[in-house]
């Protein structure tokens, strides 16, 4: 592979432990979690690494979620590059603590195992989780297998505390599906890790130096200024994003864009996936190739910010637009993701028609078979008017 | 230390207040109410743990009258970040601090690390954060401001109110006599944790206040302190017996003041005699609606709550005040 290091090294090991291993070479100096499927075995690994002295660190096992961020804004707080992990009602239970980690900006990685949501109880993987936290003002991005989570669980310190973003960031790889498979991965030496990261230099600190308050509230007059800020900060981490990305394809060879194509040329069908279920949706694009049909394929792994150009770049030529939710937002318009895709090409004047299947909800199946059964009826629905705002696809009943 | 009781620290009134520090840590310009007790108790808190100190602090009247953007009344580097997580914040910077030290990225010795908090955010909300940070042996203090009430949003009764009172979520009514549970014991709670160093405190006796704060910050490892904080917005007293009021609380034996050293009960200051505690709660209008029974029935309370906590510290019994059916008795046989 051009541009691999001389010292890269292939190993194959479960995803989960992958990204503790990321972890470590990125010398996460401070973490604090709180144990729930399927994100326990990154956590557990990292235990260990710290209980042998393989990771200089200390772990807090905090008796929360709530309090795992809470303790992670203390740690960032005093100086300390800062990780965690968390799954579904981990998240939720973070939740008021996640908007506060970005508003006060604090560049705290963290990693979602992502599950579907209570109730029913599921530990299967869906994207309710981390949809329901859409809003939080972090850094947000999926990966598809297991080299892209080591990947991108290191180049997410490196973007968070970049000292013009200063944004917490989610690496998002889907729970179990992800998270418990074992895979072939390449793993960079930590000579070439220490050269790409170097340690996190605080820009503010709780300092008896130097005080500072941190966390002061917002009168009317002042709230919006600070948002205006926020919002400012993470549309300008774009171009930051971009450009650690870049750095990492000289290092390894692996390029990453914010909107992923994949047998695009001459497609008039687009098929939009995110996460894991892109490795499926490849399987089923090429058949469609095969068989002669102009279909192609797009993920999104930018989700916050939003890459609106990359993707409206992205679908010109197409014709149909078939966007697949892992989520459903009830009595809503359906999946957040065409939602969010629908708005972002809505100004263009020559666009994708657009229809959404919300599929693999709490860890149901989605063999590559679901493709083309959905193109088939997104085809019909194309030709015919669309059937409703979204189609849960294999639901009984 | 042992010396700054109560009777000694008459003497020590005259002259010994030039020897505590005169640099002001929470500043003048805050929005308090007039009078706040809470506000005077975070004022000598901050003078007694000193310059080398970080603070959480727990949304809650002391963070909201003190940190409007863009202005600050802190002088130590300190953080808000929610209501109920401070003690887990806190425990992340002391172990922050730690790893830190460790790499050899910032000097020792650390910091203090100091947490603070109003009873609703200690002893209900923030119970989980508080009890996991107690337990794992973080090295920090944890102050807990008791107004005895939520009274950041408007004087709702938490688990601290004490029995009786008046407050907006638990006003007096056909149906009720205020607040109808007991004051929940925080500090036994804390106790319970097996921590180093826990104790009362007030404003109202600076010394003992001073020289509680100064032993826990120097405890290794978890401190607890409970300030009585009088409010007299939400108490509905006088503006100008807030100092007073703190000092009748412990005459009466309703807030006594005593610390637990490894687990060992010691009370700090001793009443010679008990004053009925209707004389603390006469000047507060949210106890205005009680009736004798009620009365009657917070004064028995009281002292046998006293009567435990004297036994705990070996201490010996003052004189209590008469019981109003022993004065029947009293009345009857003569
Ligand atoms: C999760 C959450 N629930 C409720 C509130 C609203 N709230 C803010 S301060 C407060 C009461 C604070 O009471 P206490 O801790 O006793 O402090 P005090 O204001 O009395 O000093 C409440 C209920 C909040 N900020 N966060
Ligand atoms: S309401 Fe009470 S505690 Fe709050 S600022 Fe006013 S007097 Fe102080
Ligand atoms: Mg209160």
């Amino acid at each position: 592979m051009s541009g691999q290091p001389a010292s890269a090294r292939r190993v194959g090991m479960e995803v989960s432990i992958a990204v503790s291993y990321a972890v470590q070479m990125a010398r996460a100096e401070a973490i604090a979690a709180y144990p729930i499927t399927p994100q326990t075995h990154i956590v557990e690994h990292l235990s260990s690494l710290v209980a042998n002295g393989e990771l200089e660190a200390e772990f807090i096992n905090v008796e929360s979620e709530h309090s795992a961020l809470s303790a992670c804004i203390g740690m960032s707080a005093a100086g300390a590059r800062t990780y965690t992990a968390t799954s579904a009602q981990g998240l939720a239970l973070m939740h008021e603590i996640l908007f506060i980690t970005s508003g006060m900006r604090f560049p705290i990685v963290m990693t979602v195992a992502n599950r579907a949501l209570s109730a029913p109880l599921s530990i299967w993987n869906d994207h309710s989780d981390i949809m329901a936290a859409r809003d939080i003002g972090w850094i947000q991005v999926f990966v598809k297998n297991g080299q892209e989570a080591y990947d991108h669980t290191l180049m997410a310190f490196k973007i968070a505390e970049h000292p013009e973003v200063l944004l917490p960031t989610i690496v998002n790889l889907d729970g179990f599906i992800l998270s418990h498979v074992v895979e072939a991965l390449e793993f960079l030496s930590q000579e070439d890790v220490d050269a790409f990261l170097p340690p996190y230099q605080p820009k503010y600190r709780l300092d008896p130096k130097k005080p500072v308050t941190m966390g002061a509230f917002a009168m009317p007059e002042i709230y919006t200024e600070v948002k205006y800020a926020h919002q400012v900060a993470l549309s300008n981490s774009y171009g930051h994003i971009l450009r650690v990305w870049d750095e990492w394809a000289g290092l390894t060879g692996r390029h990453y864009r914010p909107v992923e194509s994949y047998l695009t040329e001459d497609a008039r069908i687009l098929f939009l996936t995110m996460g894991s279920l892109t490795e499926v949706a490849e399987v089923a694009v090429e058949e469609m190739r095969a068989q002669g049909l102009p279909v192609g394929l797009l993920s999104l792994r930018l989700w916050r910010p939003f890459p609106f150009d990359a993707l409206r770049e992205a679908v010109k030529g197409a014709e149909l637009l078939i966007v697949c939710d892992r989520a459903l937002s009830a009595g809503g318009p359906g999946g957040p993701v065409h939602s969010e895709v629908r708005n972002c090409l809505y100004p263009l004047e020559t666009k994708p028609a657009t229809v959404n299947y919300i599929i693999g909800l709490g860890g149901r199946d989605v063999p590559p078979k679901a493709f083309h059964d959905i193109l088939a009826r997104a085809r019909q629905e194309a030709e015919s008017g669309p059937t409703g705002e979204f189609f849960l696809y294999g639901v009984r009943g | 230390m042992d010396k700054f009781g109560f009777a000694q620290s008459q003497k020590f009134d005259t002259y010994a207040s030039r020897l505590l520090p005169r640099e002001e840590y929470f500043t003048s310009g805050h929005r308090s109410c007039q009078g706040c007790g809470e506000a005077l108790a975070v004022r000598w808190v901050c003078k007694a743990i000193g310059k080398d100190a970080i603070i959480a602090h727990a949304t809650g009247c002391m963070e909201i009258v003190s940190s409007g953007m863009p202005q600050t009344s802190w002088m130590h580097p300190w953080i808000h970040v929610a209501f109920e997580n401070t003690a887990a914040v806190a425990a992340g910077i002391e172990t922050g601090l730690k790893i830190l030290a460790r790499k050899g990225k910032i000097p020792e010795p650390l910091p203090a690390v100091v947490a603070m908090g109003g009873d609703g955010g200690t002893s209900d909300i923030g119970l989980q954060a508080l009890s996991g940070a107690l337990e794992r042996g973080h090295n920090f203090t944890y102050v807990c401001w008791d107004n005895e009430a939520y009274m950041n949003t408007g004087i709702q009764r938490s688990s601290s109110t004490p029995y009786g009172a008046m407050t907006t979520t638990s006003p007096p009514g056909k149906r009720s006599i205020g607040q109808a549970t007991w004051k929940k014991n925080m500090v036994a709670i804390a106790v319970a944790h097996g921590i180093p160093y826990v104790a009362t405190a007030s404003p109202s006796y600076v010394f003992d206040l001073y020289f509680k704060v100064r032993k826990a910050i120097e405890t290794p490892g978890p401190a607890y302190i409970h300030v009585l904080s009088v409010c007299p917005t939400g108490w509905r007293s006088a503006t100008d017996l807030s100092v007073r009021l703190g000092r009748l609380a412990v005459e009466t034996g309703v807030f006594p003041l005593y610390e637990v050293v490894n687990g060992r009960y010691r009370l700090t200051v001793q009443p010679p005699k008990l004053r009925p505690v209707i004389d603390y709660l006469k000047p507060q209008g949210r106890f205005r609606h009680l009736r004798k029974p009620e009365l009657d029935l917070i004064q028995r309370q009281t002292l046998a709550a006293y009567e435990l906590l004297l036994a705990k510290c070996q201490a010996p019994y003052p004189e209590f005040p008469v019981l109003s059916h022993e004065e029947e008795t009293i009345a009857e046989g003569a």
